[in-house]
């Protein structure tokens, strides 16, 4: 095996520094995430409205921490298939295989953090909307399936690409969504995410995208 | 500019010149969803107030993933697939026909088309030398009322198979070891365009195997050169007027180019519960398997089960395994009877189960018990997947599982294979 960019036959320093969207508007090229290019008025998000302070950009709940490779079978397992067309019903198995007790811990406003390819697998928008409907508001990762991701931001979920590795479980957490960082209150450390892609800004702002195609009668990114 | 293929067929579908990293809306050809996500399709379509599809010859609701339904809830939900179907434009696959990914291979994706589905199996047909990719219901839901998508054009990671394919060793090997080498996350928003000798002389049935898998490393699209197989592909299935070459150009811009040299690649397994948790079969101990699977969309088409048959043939079974057999299609199903296959798995103790994604979704047709192993063709062994979390999935080729249903552990196809 050899590969023309690296030395490396190793899987860690293959893809190390692998992330989702190695883009930015400017110049094409990877983006370390240090600068959040918000271009419109995020608060008109839905999702975004349930912070008791009235900011709607900074969501403030505790985070439950989930390993790599998250599956979608794991969020939203095949053998409840038949209940794709209940999805609050759907959502009370959110995640099961992965904790069985998480549907009756969370509360609405909390986070979860994971490690690398949260939500990877089937492409069933299910998983996202029922981690929606359980109440989780955000979802941090140190990379996302490209699927699972495109799907959240579609339904509205935020989806933000960025080191969890300081985040352990029932953290409290603080994130900023317009000046694009998250402080870790319980250690007191601020954390950057990676800039959506200025498209997924404006699906998200439209409040998902059954919103934005009803309001233009078509795409207008 | 020099083009990949995904540059070349996005370029063409926006009207404009892309390159990786640019973002578009682009036409779509062929728009499909499945019974596991079409119903919440149809929800979002009635949500944006559309009653139609755009393009009535190349939308299609499959009914595949519990065909047929085994409990109520489904029932309602297939009827109100079939329902919409009538109302909307879009065609039906009922029950019947099999597999989504194989019946748009066999009969609607072309060489440079752009393939939206909800599946994430939809880059299946990127072996036609299609933008073949998965998505959620609500981006398919837009799709199938405007015919188009928006898209980032991805980079492109180049894999040279070259060298030659040892006795025992088929295309699921080389896209297992593959999987193993760069990781479940090694392509993530990634092209993966596959070239070198050992892709241009696979057929298509090893070609789809491998497009098929691209989403196990994370890819958005698995990409195979449109060639003369590809043309020979297409006539056989009445279709020779919707071939047209698609090659990248020479001097295109690769992110990555991985060499592959598939001499040095035995028979491969994914051991539970992750893809990329490969290892040759040679180096493990003995696996007693519980069910074997041969079929799913990564290998249950014909040549899979001429392979399969090959081994079967004239053998029994393990006492101690359930060997689950399932043609992708309906087309598969027929000619897998008039070849006398069908015979030869039943004579060796297999089951036959109607064509479909059976067992693999984890909804019924042989979901596994606490503690049991199956080996399966399929593409994925996440925890959970075939209905049971406390079960374990390995994957192989359909020699390897044919090998091992006989031997009733997990065997090296070079043990039978003469």
């Amino acid at each position: 095996m050899k590969f023309n960019n690296s030395n490396s036959n190793s899987k860690e320093n293959f893809n190390k520094d692998n992330v989702i969207f190695n883009f930015n508007k400017n110049t094409g090229t990877e983006n370390n995430g240090t600068e959040y290019t918000v271009t419109e008025d995020i608060s008109t998000v839905e999702t975004f409205s349930l912070n008791k302070n009235g900011d709607a950009s900074i969501l403030k709940g505790r985070v439950f921490k989930f390993g790599d490779d998250i599956s979608t079978d794991l969020i939203a397992p095949g053998r409840y298939f038949h209940l794709r067309s209940n999805l609050p019903e759907l959502a009370k198995h959110v995640l099961e295989d992965a904790d069985p007790d998480f549907a009756n811990k969370v509360k609405t406003g909390d986070f979860i953090a994971a490690g690398r390819n949260f939500g990877l697998g089937s492409s069933r928008e299910h998983a996202p909307t029922i981690i929606k409907i359980a109440g989780i508001r955000a979802v941090l990762a140190q990379s996302f399936a490209r699927i699972f991701f495109r799907n959240a931001i579609n339904i509205g979920l935020v989806a933000l690409i960025c080191d969890t590795s300081k985040i352990d479980n029932l953290d409290i957490l603080e994130i900023d969504l317009k000046q694009g960082h998250i402080n870790n209150l319980t250690k007191n450390i601020q954390i950057q995410f990676n800039p959506l892609p200025d498209v997924m800004i404006k699906i998200l702002n439209d409040g998902g995208l059954v919103n934005h195609i009803t309001k233009y009668k078509g795409f207008n990114l | 500019m020099f083009k990949t293929i995904s540059e070349k067929i996005l370029s063409e579908h926006a009207q404009r010149d892309l390159k990786a990293g640019d973002i578009a809306v682009v036409n779509v050809d062929v728009i499909f969803a499945q019974d596991g996500t079409g119903p919440l399709t149809v929800t979002q379509m009635k949500k944006m107030g559309f009653e139609k599809v755009a393009n009535s010859k190349k939308s299609i609701f499959f009914i595949d993933h519990a065909a047929p339904s085994p409990r109520k809830e489904l029932s309602d939900a297939h009827k109100l697939l079939r329902e919409f179907t009538q109302s909307s434009g879009a065609i039906l696959s009922d029950i019947n026909q099999g597999i989504c990914h194989q019946i748009i291979a066999e009969k609607y994706a072309c060489p440079g088309n752009i393939v939206i589905g909800a599946d994430s199996h939809t880059c299946t047909a990127g072996a036609l030398g299609a933008f073949a990719t998965g998505m959620g219901s609500t981006d398919i839901a837009v799709g199938f009322a405007l015919a188009k998508t928006w898209m980032l054009v991805p980079h492109t990671i180049k894999v040279n198979f070259n060298g030659v394919l040892n006795k025992g060793v088929f295309a699921k090997d080389l896209i297992i070891y593959l999987i193993g080498i760069i990781g479940a996350d090694g392509a993530t928003y990634r092209a993966l365009e596959f070239s070198g000798e050992v892709s241009a002389n696979l057929e298509m049935d090893d070609r789809f195997t491998i497009s098929n898998m691209a989403v196990e490393a994370g890819a958005k699209v698995g990409l195979f050169c449109a060639d003369e197989k590809t043309r020979k592909y297409l006539e056989s299935q009445g279709r020779s007027e919707c071939f047209k070459d698609i090659f990248p150009d020479n001097s295109a811009y690769y992110e990555q180019v991985i060499e592959v040299n598939c001499s040095e690649i035995e028979p491969m397994v994914c051991l539970p519960h992750t893809v990329d948790n490969t290892i040759s079969v040679s180096k493990i101990d003995k696996i007693k398997v519980d069910q074997v699977l041969i079929g799913t969309c990564t290998n249950g088409r014909i040549s899979d089960l001429r392979i399969a048959a090959n081994i079967l043939q004239g053998n029994e079974i393990s006492k101690s395994v359930r060997l689950l057999i399932v043609p992708a299609s309906r087309d598969v199903y027929l000619k897998a009877i008039e070849e006398g296959l069908i015979e030869i798995f039943v004579k060796a103790g297999a089951t036959i189960i109607n064509p479909g994604c059976g067992p693999c979704v984890g909804v019924h047709q042989g979901v596994l018990s606490d503690g049991e192993i199956c080996l399966s063709t399929q593409n994925r062994n996440f925890k959970g997947r075939m209905g049971n979390p406390n079960a374990f999935i390995y994957l192989s080729s359909p020699a390897t599982a044919a090998a091992s249903a006989i031997k009733g552990y997990i065997t090296d196809p070079r043990e039978v294979l003469y």
